[in-house]
């Protein structure tokens, strides 16, 4: 069990790359690519469901982790490792790697393998991410999961896919060179890329108080412009529009997120709370701006990329209000949003597929003729909007509540009207698509409803809304417990100054301080 | 047992110009009309020979033959192994891409090899002297490669270019080597590293040195002294585009490495300035200028100006660290570089029938082996993580930032930034869907010799990004050889310099 333990992590992020050469290298004939794909990224996930069954809840810092040199000069390691933080979103990306591939499945028509190979590399730069410690192994994935994304938006583009692509990669890729500038710098001054070493240096105050501002803005820019935050969402849409479903459902939100969780907050606790007023205000514009956004739209994918804004706005909310039960619920949201825009998306898919458009204005009336997938798009969507008994539901009321008590009950108001306006574009949605008279389209076609591996995609989907939405305390124990968010109420209000390893403490006297001031 | 003989130190140039010769021979006495491609193999197989000759050097002591004017050391090893190895990739890639009735083939592989000649002395010279003259043999065999095609009017326009710059270039360097020989009295590295900090015409030394830089800093395309390079790159055929951007550069940047840290180490608070306002010059400009490309070879002609000031980065490194980071990014960039000069080779044919970018919209449908590797050649040359672009970027970018030069690596990690967007415009070109299914022409076919060349480039990039360890082990060496004081690393030779 232990040499399992000490390899479950490497075997995770290479079992992809073995996928994606046997892809590559096996010959171009039927539909072997899809089914290589698919049964590396079951067995993936099996390999990652390994994971909470053997995480130790009670154990503060990282496990299964494991630290090689990787190289000598400048000292970069091989280190991974996982924590409460990261633990579920590594088993939330390899949950949804065989939901792409099956919603590939008859989407992807031609050069299978190259989309297959890609898809699988895209899953080991996702692991990476989640699980590295080491900041340049960390960067290293996060750049190298931008390159299939670009690829394979440009290569299956609807319409005009290079256009987003380049949007895409030139928004995320021009932020990280600041990142790596500032990577760079702490190395200069610490000699280390490890993350344990930098939060002790940091946490010491071993740096002058401009150059760490700069730095930790560069590591917010890098991560808020993936999430995206409000201001520098600008290739959301299109990249939504245009990638193939497998990757739209990926694409925005958790890397970002728990980048700013691990990363920013995680090293920078000082810088963070300062710039928290800010990203607050910055989230509840975002919710408010997105889900106004999401009302308008005619074409279903940029109703879907708004509403992402809108939710991702949320989640931000929750990080940077500092409250324990907003960290908490923002985790949980993480994984909640990743459940259900995947079902989403494989839905939204289907509909792509028989009809070729995404004017949503085309479709109506489409339950009679598409019962199954009309049944799944609403239980998504309620979750979505977050009906209680339903995943959504927990992680929106923690947030809100955390800003609530924690934060300004100005916010969070405004933030649970921006929930209300979910309700209404979704439902809308809904009423749009499948319901109302019968439109020509859908009409003059005999679409094909969803069919068995769709169904035994999404079946376990609908399944694990429900089970998120009324068992929470299967997920929230270990999130609490992780490491880097504040262990209990009492301990934030605590003196500011705190022995090196809890470096957070510094940040979490938000609540009382903040308040004050406004 | 410290008896080397002298034939030994420069045993791969031997091999190179006995190989040479023999390539230039049998073309003569070869049937007219009989293809001209096992020449071709004759010049690879002498070259790998001489690869095989270089690495065996390993075992001799380090020390200098002939009169102290050719040094073997892990430095010269290192560069001899580089640019045989690329020589190797060019010679492969011309078998399978210069046409079967082109005409004067076996000069070009003799050429080729007489390049490689002129390149691997230019590492190991250690007199300034010879420095100029393996120059000059380098030179000489590019020039007149670049203006092969002679059927089109761009080839010799662009030769033509090259060898009036070219050697006005060398003449900078020539009068550079003759004032500090006229301050010192010598023109031997050593004794110049030597007598230079006690010069009493101290300005000499300063204008002389001043000079040489021009001289290499032009032979590594670095602004300003970078205007031949698109018009070089547009006129010569692909192959020999291949090799004009890695193998010279990578001689070149061998010798500035050693003018620089080993000649005038004293002086760094002169050079160290003006190499930082280079490498934000060549940066910059390459990257802007590039940005504006319709041409790929242009485009690509720019990229290689902009990854000279990367490189050029790594001589703002707190001591001699710049020299590992600097042969660790010259070994990378070469690479990749002979990479995607090496796809577009292939793709675009002898007579260059995809000039623009816009030409290769499609290529991953047409040819999705052509597609992925151009593909994965562009990630490396933006600096995407497990390829060699990155590891080198990340060493110069991380000796400049130890240096304290914190805006050089700001404006140079945006220069990178910014140059994603013009290697991105040909990568997703090639990843689109091509316009019109039916009217693209059929995929080029790979053939063995260059889908060898392929392999080696895509190989090397890979182990240079994700397994570097002994490589940068070279690279350390190569520090420690020009770290050593000259006095000491002159003494193991069995020579006594007649004075």
């Amino acid at each position: 069990m232990n040499a399992i333990n000490n390899s479950i992590l490497t075997m995770i992020l290479l079992l992809p790359l073995v996928g994606a050469v046997l892809v590559a290298i096996l010959p171009d004939r039927g539909k072997l690519a899809n089914w290589i794909a698919l049964g590396t990224s079951l067995v993936t996930f099996g390999l990652t469901l390994h994971l909470p069954a053997h995480f130790i809840p009670n154990q503060s810092g990282f496990q299964f982790e494991v630290n090689w040199q990787w190289i000598e000069r400048p000292a970069i390691f091989y280190h991974v490792g996982v924590d409460g933080l990261s633990l579920w979103l590594v088993v939330l990306v390899g949950l949804l790697a065989p939901v792409g591939v099956v919603a590939s499945w008859k989407a992807i028509k031609e050069r299978r393998k190259v989309f297959y190979a890609l898809f699988l590399v895209q899953q080991t730069a996702m692991f990476g991410v989640f699980l590295s410690l080491d900041l340049i192994l960390y960067y290293c994935f996060w750049e190298l999961s931008l390159v299939p994304m670009a690829i394979l938006i440009a290569m299956y583009g609807r319409k005009n896919g290079p256009k987003a692509a380049l949007k895409f990669f030139l928004f995320t890729f021009i932020p990280s060179a600041p990142l790596l500038v500032a990577i760079l710098w702490l190395y200069a001054q610490t000699g280390s890329f490890n993350f344990a070493t930098l939060q002790t240096q940091i946490a010491h105050g071993n740096f002058g108080t401009w150059p760490l501002f700069w730095v930790a803005m560069a590591f917010l820019v890098a991560f808020a412009v993936k999430v995206p935050v409000f201001p520098l969402h600008g290739w959301l849409a299109d990249t939504y529009c245009e990638a193939p479903v497998a990757l739209a459902m990926v694409v925005a939100g958790k890397l970002g997120l728990y980048s700013l969780l691990r990363f920013h907050i995680g090293l920078f606790p000082v810088q963070a709370r300062d710039v928290a007023p800010v990203m607050v205000g910055l989230a509840v514009v975002g919710i408010l701006y997105g889900a106004c956004l999401a009302l308008v739209q005619r074409d279903f994918w940029r109703l879907m990329a708004f509403a992402a804004l809108s939710h991702l706005s949320l989640i931000t909310l929750g990080i940077y209000g500092l409250t324990l039960m907003g960290c908490e619920g923002a985790v949980y949201q993480i994984l909640n949003n990743g459940v259900v825009e995947g079902a989403l998306f494989l839905l939204l898919g289907v509909l792509y597929d028989s009809f070729s458009t995404s004017e949503i204005s085309a479709y109506g009336g489409l339950a009679r003729k598409l019962p199954r997938t009309a049944t799944f798009f609403v239980i998504a969507s309620l979750a979505m909007i977050g009906l209680p008994m339903l995943g959504n539901f927990v992680g929106e009321f923690l947030i809100l509540l955390g800003t609530f008590t924690g934060v300004s009950k100005g916010w969070a108001i405004a933030a649970t009207l921006g929930v209300i306006l979910g309700a209404a574009y979704m439902l809308w949605l809904i009423q749009r698509l499948f319901f109302g008279t019968e439109s020509e389209l859908a009409t003059s076609m005999a679409p094909e409803d969803l069919r068995a591996g769709q169904m035994a995609v999404v079946w376990p989907l609908a399944a694990l809304m429900l089970v998120m939405g009324v068992a929470p305390g299967l997920w929230l124990p270990t999130i609490e417990k992780s490491a880097h968010l504040p262990q209990s109420a009492e301990r934030w209000k605590g003196p500011a100054v705190a022995p090196p390893p809890a470096p957070l403490q510094s940040a979490m006297p938000v609540s009382a301080d903040e308040e004050r001031q406004r | 047992m410290n008896h080397v003989p002298d034939i030994l130190r420069i045993l791969p140039e031997l091999i190179l110009t006995l190989t040479g010769v023999a390539v230039m021979l049998l073309e003569a006495s070869w049937p007219a009309g009989r293809s001209r491609r096992p020449l071709g193999w004759v010049a690879a197989s002498g070259t790998m020979l001489a690869l095989w000759a270089s690495l065996g050097q390993l075992a001799l002591p380090m020390g200098t033959g002939f009169y102290d004017t050719v040094e073997t050391s892990a430095f010269t090893i290192f560069f001899h192994t580089l640019i045989c190895g690329l020589v190797l990739v060019v010679l492969l890639l011309s078998l399978d891409t210069l046409p079967e009735n082109s005409h004067h083939q076996g000069e070009y592989y003799a050429l080729i090899v007489f390049g490689a000649v002129g390149m691997c002395l230019l590492t190991g010279a250690v007199e300034l002297l010879l420095v100029f003259i393996a120059l000059e043999i380098s030179s000489i065999s590019t020039y007149i490669l670049t203006g092969y095609r002679k059927e089109t009017a761009r080839g010799p326009e662009a030769a033509i270019k090259y060898f009036l710059l070219g050697s006005f270039a060398t003449a900078f360097l020539l009068y550079g080597i003759a004032l500090i020989f006229g301050a010192t009295g010598t023109t031997q590295i050593y004794e110049i590293a030597r007598l230079a900090p006690t010069a009493p015409n101290h300005s000499l030394i300063l204008a002389g040195m001043g000079l040489m830089l021009v001289g290499i800093l032009f032979k590594v395309s670095a602004a300003p002294f970078h205007v031949w390079t698109p018009d070089v790159y547009e006129g010569a055929p692909l192959p020999v585009v291949a090799l004009l951007s890695t193998a010279p550069k990578a001689a070149a940047f061998a010798v500035l490495l050693r003018v620089v840290y080993e000649m005038l180490p004293t002086l760094r608070p002169v050079w160290s300035p003006l190499l930082w306002v280079v490498a934000v010059l060549s940066m910059t400009v390459g990257n802007l200028a590039a940005l504006r490309q319709q041409n790929v070879k242009r485009m690509l002609a720019y990229s290689s100006i902009a990854h000279a000031g990367y490189l050029l980065a790594a001589f703002a490194g707190l001591g001699n660290s710049g020299i590992a980071a600097a042969s660790f990014y010259i070994a990378a960039y070469a690479a990749m570089n002979v990479g995607i000069f090496a796809v577009i080779a292939v793709a675009s044919g002898y007579d260059e029938k995809l000039p623009l970018i816009a030409d290769f919209r499609g290529l991953i449908y047409r040819s999705p082996l052509l597609g992925s590797l151009l593909i994965f050649f562009l990630a490396s040359l933006v600096g995407i993580p497990f390829t060699g672009g990155f590891l080198g970027k990340l060493a110069s970018f991380s000796v400049a930032m130890e240096g304290g030069a914190v805006w050089l690596v700001i404006i140079g990690l945006l220069n990178s930034g910014l140059a994603a967007a013009y290697y991105l415009r040909l990568a997703l070109a090639a990843a689109q869907r091509p316009m019109d299914e039916n009217a693209a022409a059929p995929a080029p076919l790979v053939g063995v010799a260059v889908g060898a060349a392929l392999l080696f480039a895509v190989v090397a990039t890979l182990v240079l990004g994700i397994v570097p360890g002994n490589v940068l082990h070279a690279t350390e060496a190569n520090a420690q050889t020009l770290q050593a004081p000259p006095a000491q690393s002159s003494a193991p030779s069995n020579t006594v310099v007649p004075r």
